[in-house]
């Protein structure tokens, strides 16, 4: 947005300019003015997107050899692994895509989190990322089923049968998503069409989402407004592009490390062992991105509850902007918030643990615990906080203290790059 | 950047210890050095070729390997077997092939192309004849296990006497590796029991060994590509991360700020 006046040098570039301003927005995007004290949790927006396009790209390449039946779905995975050339490199890349996807989603939002990115004038960004999210859960759970092993299949029909809970109808939905009377055939070639189809989705709201931040710009460490362009910031290109590239490489790194030396160990053993419907497995577990919503869901007592437990912890993220009554937005000048967003990670950490773990004994009971405080951090803690927290005082701008300015920015710099 | 690193470590161990904690029965499983473990862990070209021929001469009489074909035997990266034992072996197995232009089913000897045959029509003839259990399909059993190649090669050594408190029924048999500990197999492996073309004691250790090396390939056949593949990746993207990195302090030394 800041060259509305941009104009092509050659005569076509500016006859095309004129009635496509594709190079209008390029120049915009290269342009972009950005902060330049981002630090490193601010590229995984990058690396989400490198993370759909390769999602997108191995899944096309899979979908060439799969076969969506449940009498040839295992065995045509197992033909991709042993027959297509380098099938097994591009499905490895995509089984641990999508926990690399997750990773990275999680390690995203943790950061909003952090910085107060939600906020005001930002809530939009945010709740088409929320919208991401669910769709990313959505792609991940049917993809996971696409192989048609033990846990494919029994995950499958657990996860469906919690429609089950909804009053009267619940049953008559759960026959219309399997398309019969139990998981089979019809879900599985449903699943499919729609773990084709939701990617496309992610990429369309993932366009909206980046053009949504473009509007007010990024939000950065200090949380504070700036000035665009300024002292404060720095041209997309090459700056931000290389410093994400660098981040990017890393990121593969690790990514490469799990494809090559460790593929299956994100995975679960029994899903190597063709779908069985009349062999339950001893223990049925999501992935481990689902695990902390799988214990909440299991925690509560009541079926019907228990999903309607999982599916608020998720949706409200949506109405976090107005949960969040405090007008600064990072937590490098809210000394409160700040313990208890660790105290919010631990927590969400001890509940993907208990979520791995059978529902029984000091497992149920922490889980219950922490789920209470999932709630509470949520409901309770952060709207309370708003008003009775006393916040250091916010700089003016990102270059104040190169300039010799105040004081505090130094101190809260300092404590940043010890996050950082 | 380090505390980047520590977190990135922290969550990618949290998530590893979990998907491997659901055995709360533990149990220890016995340890030898495998040869295809490690950066640039391979095959033992020989100790494959013995686990075939356990496989072959043991397993194969109840448990199918149906996503294998004998050509499999002579690829890269596998046994390695020439291509003319591959054909022998291959031709040593009655083929059902047709129907021929009468319609009718005939047998012929196995070629390179036929996937291995099977050793029961089916999942009921294969229960009807193991007592109502189903001998798994081996072709990716290792993967199938939680424990994985330690596991195999543990059960394979695991038959004891069953203790005095646990009663057995006909046909069912106590290892101390085995999930509950009671399996419907019989000890599969005695001292001696095949023959090994190269001269190698056959002990039930070994065997066990061999024919565990045999099952981690016949589930992974691309191991070897992978780790060398893997090595060269990472080692790729080492080398670039390091000039992206200078490059970009080169780049942000333009402006006051830190990268």
């Amino acid at each position: 947005m800041s060259n509305h006046d941009y104009r092509p040098k050659s005569k076509v570039g500016q006859w095309f300019n004129d009635r496509l301003p594709l190079l209008t927005l390029a120049n915009h995007l290269t342009d972009y003015p950005t902060p330049k004290n981002l630090n490193y949790w601010w590229t995984f927006g990058g690396i989400l997107t490198f993370c759909l396009i390769t999602q997108i790209v191995t899944g096309l390449t899979l979908a060439m050899h799969y076969i969506a039946h449940a009498d040839m779905a295992f065995e045509s995975v197992e033909h991709i692994m042993r027959d297509v050339n380098y099938g097994w490199l591009i499905r490895y890349i995509h089984a641990n895509g999508a926990s690399m996807f997750f990773l990275a989603v999680y390690i995203h939002i943790f950061r909003s989190l952090f910085y107060g990115s939600y906020k005001a004038p930002r809530e939009i960004i945010w709740i088409i990322g929320i919208i991401i999210y669910l769709l990313m859960m959505a792609a991940a759970f049917m993809g996971y089923v696409l192989p048609w092993g033990q846990m494919s299949f029994w995950g499958a029909t657990v996860i469906t049968n919690l429609f089950s809970a909804i009053p009267l109808v619940g049953e008559g939905i759960v026959t219309w998503l399997w398309g019969g009377y139990s998981v089979d055939n019809p879900t599985l070639t449903r699943f499919f069409t729609l773990h084709y189809l939701i990617p496309f989705l992610i990429l369309g709201l993932v366009v909206l989402h980046i053009w949504a931040l473009h509007v007010p710009g990024n939000n950065n460490p200090v949380g504070i407004d700036i000035k665009k362009p300024s002292k404060d910031t720095v041209p997309f290109h090459p700056y931000i592009v290389i410093k994400d590239g660098f981040a990017l490489l890393m990121f593969m790194i690790v990514f490469a490390f799990f494809v090559f030396y460790a593929p299956n160990i994100l995975g679960h053993a029994d899903n190597y062992i063709e779908a069985n419907p009349m062999v339950t497995p001893a223990h049925i577990v999501p992935e481990w991105y689902l695990l902390p919503f799988y214990a909440i869901l299991r925690s509560v007592p009541d079926k019907l509850l228990g999903v309607v437990a999982m599916l608020s912890a998720i949706l409200i993220l949506a109405v976090l902007p107005w949960l969040d009554t405090s007008k600064i937005r990072s937590a490098v000048f809210r000394p409160l918030y700040k313990q208890f967003y660790w105290i919010l990670v631990a927590d969400v950490l001890i509940l993907g643990y208990v979520g791995a773990m059978p529902a029984e004994g000091l497992y149920l009971l922490i889980a219950r615990v922490a789920t209470a405080y999932y709630f509470l951090h949520f409901l309770v803690i952060l709207p309370v906080l708003g008003f009775k927290e006393k916040t250091l005082p916010v700089p003016l701008s990102i270059t104040e203290p190169v300039l010799g300015g105040s004081p505090n920015l130094a101190a809260a710099r300092n404590k940043e790059s010890k996050i950082e | 950047m380090k505390n980047l690193f520590k977190l990135f470590s922290i969550i990618i161990l949290i998530i590893t210890s979990n998907s491997n904690s659901f055995a709360a029965e533990k149990v220890e499983y016995l340890k030898t050095d495998w040869s295809f473990k490690g950066l640039f862990g391979k095959f033992d070209r020989a100790s494959l070729q013995r686990g075939y021929q356990v496989y072959t001469e043991v397993c194969a009489s109840c448990h199918s390997m149906k996503y294998l074909s004998y050509r499999n035997l002579a690829e890269p990266g596998g046994p390695e077997f020439s291509e003319a034992q591959a054909k022998a072996i291959a031709a040593s197995f009655e083929v059902t092939d047709g129907p021929n232009s009468d319609g009718e089913m005939f047998t012929r000897p196995g070629k390179l192309s036929d996937k291995f045959v099977m050793p029961y029509d089916n999942v009921k003839a294969a229960q009807a004849a193991n007592g109502g259990a189903y001998p798994p399909d081996m072709s990716v059993l290792v993967k199938a296990r939680g424990g994985g190649v330690d596991y195999i090669y543990s059960l394979l050594q695991g038959y004891e006497e069953a203790p005095n408190n646990v009663s057995l029924d006909d046909g069912v048999y106590y290892n101390k590796y085995m999930y509950g500990n009671k399996i419907r197999m019989a000890a599969p492996l005695s001292d001696g029991l095949v023959e090994y073309g190269d001269g190698t004691n056959a002990t039930v250790e070994q065997m066990s060994k061999d024919v565990t090396t045999f099952l981690m390939w016949s589930a992974e056949p691309h191991l070897e590509s992978r780790h060398q593949m893997g090595f060269k990746a990472i080692v790729y993207l080492i080398i670039l991360t390091v000039l992206v990195y200078f490059s970009m302090k080169r780049i942000w030394s333009r402006v006051e700020s830190e990268v």
